[in-house]
């Protein structure tokens, strides 16, 4: 089946889309180019694509893999 | 008055200097709003989150909302490696939240097991090693424990946070006589953190030296968690008055205040 990872469940997998379009779709925000959100606000997401992670600068030049395991987190109440 | 009191006693942590001496935790909070206000009450301007995945449906939905509420009321934030047990997911934790957070500062959590929830010693000193290495400001959660205090320092860390009493307890301080042990050694700040049950419990963790404390539970699970964080704000001013005061020493026999010449015969 044509799926990713995405925080533990599978997600369809739809050729040619990056990783600064998975952040989008899941946030809401639009991003620059460098991975900022267009709103000017801090984004406070950051992701990890099979065990290592993307910095926000490559988003928009990383595109999704077949079976690729993506982890999307943010910070939450704790400690 | 209280910030007469502490102006020039703020507490530098990596050339960042914090008015407030209580660190505040985000766990155990029914609701951010509350979450909120009781932060405020608290006064406190370095508050831990953890790192978690993104949620977009609406069990975690509100979490997603408590770093832009700590980014508007200007709280600096201090993201933990909570839930971790090895090095390896620690670090990896703490290069997320570099990542989403745009801060080099981690409270390093490294814990054994689920049923205390203690520091695994040597899980602590490996990621404190691998995170000073990769530039991180380490805020070394430990035991109690003094020469792994000191062995934390030597490896570079920002700042050694020995427990109180295991995570949640509110047993307060077990082993005073440790704490000082590690205060009294240590050349970066102690911050007395995990345990602490009420006011009198974080007094005395700044009389014993400590250069703040570190507590969540007590507030957010506490029946007025804005009450009992002002309490915390007030209690922590008096303990580091306390401590700079210089206390009496103690006593086995009593000792009068008035004199007693010139009494009157009766």
């Amino acid at each position: 089946m044509s799926t990713i990872q995405l925080n533990g469940s599978a997600h369809p997998y739809v050729a040619g889309t990056t990783v600064a379009e998975l952040v989008t779709a899941m946030t809401g925000r639009v991003l620059l180019a460098s991975g900022q959100a267009a709103d000017g606000g801090r984004l406070g997401v950051a992701v990890a694509r099979n065990s290592g992670i993307v910095p926000r600068s490559q988003w928009a030049a990383t595109p999704l893999e077949l079976h690729d395991e993506l982890e999307i987190v943010t910070a939450v109440q704790g400690g | 008055m209280t910030e007469t009191l502490t102006r020039n006693d703020a507490l530098i942590i990596d050339g960042v200097a914090l008015n407030s001496r209580l660190i505040m935790g985000t766990g155990g909070a029914p609701s951010l709003s509350g979450l909120g206000a009781a932060l405020i009450a608290s006064g406190t301007e370095l508050t831990t989150v953890a790192m978690r995945r993104y949620s977009v449906d609406g069990t975690a939905g509100a979490n997603t909302n408590l770093f832009g509420l700590l980014l508007e009321n200007n709280i600096r934030v201090l993201p933990n490696t909570a839930g971790c047990f090895t090095a390896r997911e620690a670090v990896m934790t703490a290069e997320l939240a570099r990542e989403a957070l745009e801060t080099d500062w981690i409270k390093l959590e490294v814990i054994a097991d689920e049923h205390t929830l203690l520091p695994d010693a040597l899980e602590l000193v490996e990621a404190t090693e691998q995170l000073v290495n990769r530039g991180f400001k380490v805020f070394a959660y430990t035991n109690d424990d003094p020469v792994l205090a000191l062995r934390l320092e030597h490896l570079g860390a920002a700042a050694v946070m020995p427990l109180g009493a295991p995570i949640g307890t509110g047993l307060g301080i077990l082993n005073p006589h440790n704490i000082e042990l590690i205060v009294s050694r240590a050349g970066i700040p102690v911050v007395l953190d995990a345990g602490i049950g009420t006011a009198s419990d974080a007094a005395l963790a700044m009389e014993l030296g400590c250069d703040a404390v570190l507590l969540a539970t007590a507030v957010t699970r506490a029946q007025d968690p804005v009450l009992m964080a002002q309490a915390f704000k007030h209690a922590v001013i008096g303990g580091r008055l306390a401590a700079q005061g210089g206390r009496i020493p103690k006593r086995q026999h009593a000792l009068a205040s008035s004199a007693m010449d010139g009494r009157p015969d009766l």
